[in-house]
């Protein structure tokens, strides 16, 4: 069973708890959540697909490899952890 | 005379009102994100919201900015396949499909009709009062767009857009560093209009007068008389009698010629104001003497109005939306990069210190 969860500071924009969460990739699984949630899309990706610079998208602890497209495969008991990188001032 | 000011600030929204005892700060929100740009269209304020991680947000208030809602920002359609990939001149690498930043707001003549210029280039309208946004792809692929670069940003940006007052589907974009675009049918064609601009760093053999490169920090237009406009370039100040059509350079301005901002009087379009700096790879006030400078008769000279501003040393800047006028030409704003708010309500002959501890100050706006 994969898991999904959110960073607290994301959180205070958009109100997503750890949930349960399916798809063969990364990037299929959020669609599901996005489509539930469209306003969350904005916040991680760039108009273009591609994760936002400043935010991070970790699988199972480990950085996901496709940043362009989130293609990395999801694994059964995948856990991704999204949260943002030390930006701005 | 406007009584209230909305501020965009790099830690949120501020807004003072007038009353009989004088300015006082009535409302705040957005408190540590980035605000880098406002619009109050006939009483609905709209804000860009630049959160660090997240990206730009659009947000909507009805009621003066006491609360506000989320709607989506403009965005970028996707590539299309067959769309070649328009190369940034600096750095050869793709400009992307991205919104990258919310740089100018603007009414686009009837109430809820809303124009958005953006980095990295790119021009959005709206008819539904924010509602939904879409590119105006007869701008957004122009075949000049592979000349426009980035001034101060990594890419392209539309900072000014100036709607004609009388005929709505007159617009005069500008945009850095890509001169001026007009159009006279609402955005569906476009043609370019920087022409006598030019930068004095580069021979007009190396493209220095070429209208596609120029950099005019920010552009305005006079409402009553909609034919003039004027720039405050990287290189100088610019005058128009045509339309943005073509421009005259105004030289031998005191302190400096450098600046951001610009405004003109509403109601006569000899006077205008602009806050000089020391060019340009510098930016501060020239001296450290902070000033405003004003003409009366169209760019023949200039007054440099300082009472009630800081003498030096004073390293307070203007950024190019942080100099406004309200609408009877009386009354006048500015907000510095050092969180210092100053106003005016004698056309610039004196002015008022409201505050020297907000945050660096983005946007000024006169409801």
């Amino acid at each position: 069973m994969a898991f999904i969860a959110l960073t607290p500071h994301l959180q205070s924009h958009v109100d997503v708890d750890r949930r349960e969460i399916v798809g063969a990739t990364v990037r299929e699984a959020l669609d599901k959540l996005f489509a539930e949630n469209p306003r969350l899309k904005s916040y991680l990706l760039e108009d273009n697909g591609a994760v936002r610079k400043h935010v991070a998208v970790f699988l199972n602890g480990e950085s996901v490899k496709d940043r362009a497209k989130l293609t990395d495969p999801l694994p059964p008991d995948g856990e991704i952890f999204i949260m943002q990188a030390l930006s701005g001032g | 005379m406007s009584d209230r000011i909305d501020l965009g600030t790099r830690k949120g929204f501020f807004s003072y009102q007038r009353d009989a005892s004088g300015w006082k700060l009535t409302t705040q929100a957005f408190l540590g994100q980035h605000v880098p740009m406002l619009l109050n269209d006939g009483g609905t304020l709209y804000a860009a919201v630049e959160l660090g991680h997240f990206g730009t947000k659009f947000h909507r208030s009805t009621d003066g900015g006491n609360t506000w809602e989320e709607l989506a920002a403009p965005a970028y359609p996707p590539k299309p396949d067959d769309a070649p990939d328009v190369l940034d001149p600096w750095r050869n690498t793709p400009v992307p499909w991205t919104l990258e930043k919310i740089w100018s707001l603007e009414s686009a003549g009837e109430p809820g009709h809303l124009w958005c210029g953006t980095i990295p280039g790119g021009l959005f309208r709206s008819n539904n009062h924010g509602e939904s946004w879409e590119l105006v792809r007869s701008l957004w692929d122009r075949p000049e767009r592979a000349h426009w670069s980035g001034g101060g940003y990594d890419h392209p940006g539309i900072h000014s857009i100036c709607v004609h007052p009388d005929d709505p589907d007159k617009i005069a974009v500008g945009i850095s560093c890509a001169g001026v675009w007009l159009s006279d049918d609402g955005g569906e064609t476009w043609a370019q209009g920087a022409h006598g601009m030019r930068y004095d760093f580069l021979p007009e053999e190396q493209g220095g007068a070429d209208p596609e490169g120029q950099d005019p920090h920010r552009m305005v237009r006079c409402a009553a008389a909609p034919d003039r406009l004027w720039v405050q370039h990287h290189c100088g100040i610019y005058r128009s009698d045509d339309g943005a059509r073509s421009w005259t350079e105004i030289k031998g301005v005191s302190p400096s010629a450098f600046g951001f901002a610009v405004v003109v009087h509403p109601k006569d379009p000899d006077t205008a104001w602009f806050v000089p700096a020391r060019k340009d790879e510098f930016r501060y006030p020239v001296d450290g003497k902070f000033v405003v400078t004003r003409t009366r008769d169209g760019g023949k000279s200039f007054e440099t109005l300082s009472h009630g501003l800081p003498p030096a040393p004073a390293f307070d800047l203007a950024y190019r939306h942080g100099l406004d006028i309200d609408p009877t030409g009386e009354r006048l704003a500015v907000g510095s990069t050092t969180g210092s708010l100053w106003i005016s309500e004698d056309q610039g002959d004196t002015w008022q210190h409201l505050s020297a501890h907000l945050p660096p100050i983005y946007c000024v706006r006169f409801a």
